[in-house]
């Protein structure tokens, strides 16, 4: 894992494909499938935080699920420090597990009821190949300190501990195997608010002291113009709008985006940390249709969308969206931006 | 769970009053079992026929049966038999079937499809009913008796592994451990099986009542321990004979019977109290 340069994204992800067959309702019906990634594609600088943000069930998960090679993908490419993770056997990727990690959203389903706390850090090292075992303590015990847990927390369990603390030992598991990159699964929204800011400020000093990675997965926009440098947003297991962040949010190109955007409370106004609420049906797709994805729900939709699919290309530098519009969109973001 | 926290493990031991009268009613089950290893009121074996019939009397605490035997003798030494019979159908049906059930939430697919179907095939006939017809195909005696016992016992453990296996497979934990790169044969034993254990021991102990209750009833229709062991199913059935002249025999096996079959269901219930890991689910 040597043979990557600085400039080489950590990670690359190209045209990734994810369809979930569903039971079959009856003996002699065909397969339905959950068409869960549509040709996904992004990659993620070193040492930058990418955000993945979009509602429930547009197929964030499976990403992160694909990206972390946890199940079968059906098309497309991930590279992780230019190595090919797709097709891979599970003992092939076992080396490599030590440079891409995951925090998961629930750190009350995450952690082994009935493992203590030295157990739980140390499972990733299980890839790393033999450790003395004065190593591995070090290890361990170095990791816990980094996210501010106590050295007499080695032995505890799980139930002792709140959801903010249970959510640094779960970091302290991704962080023990040194890796490049960090998947993080909505890792702050199982978390009260005020417990929020502490994990995120907890993440972001840790990009800092170890330079890591981020592909970080959320459906709350604060956090990912708090945490992230660069943002895509997904719809029905595609990415409709991706760029710099603060040019996403300044001037976004996609209607999906402004709508989520206009979702966010403003500062001043009432907080509502409720999920952005859309007319219109949000589960995943079990068809492959014609035409744009977010046809069905789009308030500026014209015959074009439902026909032609819209491809994702530049409205400006490192700007991407899919929409046949996206220069209306821009249009009418200036008036309120300015 | 429990191995965490002592204390409120015990706490809970002490509240659950079915853990606490099941568990009294096994012990004393087992208590009888031990001494009769060794000691016994009088002989569980000797024919005296002079003193059959005995009524209950200081000498014979229970009375005796038509040979003259001491029946609180025999009654405890039973226990020894009824046990053993338990503990080792209900091993066979423990090791095998959670080993299947735990294979087949790990494999899925059609090892999993396979082994369900066979489990669910053996579910079509009552406990008793297929020890019966695999004693009649194996011929009576002890050992054979707890084949069939432990056999029956098998897809009972099997299915009800797989199902709580399933349901942890399914939890963000295990796909922790995925990531950590541990193959499924370690997530089966380092997850998998201490999170269903304490389920797998409360049906166990349920089961161990079903298994003595079968043995009881093969011996009492002559298939399972034979004479001259001791065995409560037998004492009943020879006691059905003599209900109007000695009802005094068929009561205590009865009761030796009920009491082993309540204390451990009992046990179970408060088992399933006290090792529920409410803790892990604690939100
Ligand atoms: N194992 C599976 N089998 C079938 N369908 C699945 C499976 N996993 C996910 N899906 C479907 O794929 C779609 C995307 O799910 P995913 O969990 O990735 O969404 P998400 O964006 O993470 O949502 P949330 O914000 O609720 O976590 C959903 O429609 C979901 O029902
Ligand atoms: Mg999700």
């Amino acid at each position: 894992m040597t043979d990557y340069s600085v400039e080489e994204p950590v990670l690359i992800v190209e045209d990734l494909v994810r369809h979930y067959r569903l039971p079959k309702e009856s003996l002699f019906a065909e397969h339905r499938y959950v068409y869960a990634l549509n040709g996904v594609s992004f990659e993620i600088k070193k040492g930058k935080s990418f955000g993945v943000v979009g509602e429930s069930g547009c197929g964030k998960s499976t990403l992160a699920r694909n990206v972390m090679a946890l199940e079968d993908t059906d098309g497309g490419s991930v590279r992780i420090l230019g190595e090919e993770v797709v097709g891979l056997s599970f003992e092939q990727l076992r080396p490599l597990r030590q440079h891409f990690q995951m925090v998961f959203q629930d750190p009350y389903g995450s952690l082994d009821p009935h493992l203590n706390v030295d157990r739980i850090v140390a499972e990733p090292l299980a890839a790393l190949g033999p450790l003395t075992s004065a190593e591995r303590d070090e290890r361990v015990r170095e990791v816990l300190e980094s996210v501010g847990l106590k050295s007499g927390d080695i032995s505890k369990y799980p139930h002792e501990f709140s959801g903010g603390q249970r959510q640094r030992i779960a970091i302290a598991r991704a962080l023990i195997t040194h890796p490049e990159l960090i998947v993080a699964d909505e890792p702050v929204s199982a978390l009260d608010v005020s417990v929020q800011a502490q994990v995120l400020n907890l993440l972001k000093d840790l990009q800092e002291s170890f330079g890591v990675t981020y592909m970080f997965i959320s459906h709350d926009l604060a956090v990912v113009e708090y945490l992230c440098d660069e943002v895509a947003v997904m719809y029905l297991g595609e990415i409709v709008e991706k760029g710099r962040t603060e040019d996403l949010f300044a001037n976004p190109a996609h209607p999906y985006t402004r709508i989520l955007l206009d979702a966010v409370p403003q500062p001043g106004a009432a907080k509502k940390r409720d999920r952005i609420k859309l007319a219109g049906n949000v589960t995943g797709q079990t068809e492959i249709r014609a035409g744009c994805a977010f046809q069905d729900r789009c308030p500026m939709v014209k015959n074009v969308c439902r026909s032609e699919k819209p491809p994702l290309v530049a409205v400006e530098e490192e700007h991407l969206a899919a929409c046949h519009f996206s220069a209306d969109v821009r249009a009418k973001n200036k008036p309120a931006a300015g | 769970m429990s191995n965490s926290d002592p204390t409120s493990f015990l706490n809970r031991c002490r509240r659950s009053r079915s853990f606490l009268i099941g568990g009294v009613m096994t012990g004393f089950l087992l208590l009888c079992a031990a001494i009769s290893l060794f000691w016994t009121p009088g002989s569980a074996y000797d024919i005296v026929i002079p003193d059959r019939f005995l009524p209950p009397s200081a000498e014979h605490w229970l009375g005796t049966d038509q040979f003259g035997r001491d029946i609180v003798s025999m009654l405890m030494t039973g226990t020894q038999n009824s046990i053993a019979v338990a503990v080792v159908a209900v091993s066979i049906g423990l090791i095998i079937g959670v080993s299947l059930g735990l294979l087949a939430a790990a494999k899925r697919g059609w090892t999993e499809e396979f082994i369900m179907r066979i489990s669910d095939f053996s579910f079509a006939f009552p406990a008793i009913l297929s020890a019966i017809m695999i004693t009649a195909i194996l011929g009576p005696g002890g050992v054979n008796s707890i084949l069939a016992i432990g056999l029956y016992n098998i897809p009972v453990f099997a299915r009800l592994t797989r199902g709580s296996a399933n349901a942890i497979w399914a939890r963000e934990f295990v796909l922790a451990a995925r990531a950590a790169g541990k193959g499924k044969f370690r997530i089966t034993f380092e997850h998998i099986l201490p999170n269903v254990l304490s389920i797998i021991i409360v049906q166990a102990t349920i089961l161990f009542a079903i298994a003595i209750l079968a043995e009881a009833a093969l011996s009492y229709l002559g298939l399972g321990t034979q004479p001259p062991h001791p065995s409560w199913g037998r004492m009943l059935n020879e006691a059905q004979s003599l209900i109007f002249l000695d009802p005094w025999q068929a009561v205590f096996p009865g009761l030796a019977i009920a009491t082993a079959v309540f204390g451990l269901n009992l046990l179970g219930d408060g088992l399933r109290d006290v090792l529920d890991p409410r803790l892990s689910r604690k939100r």
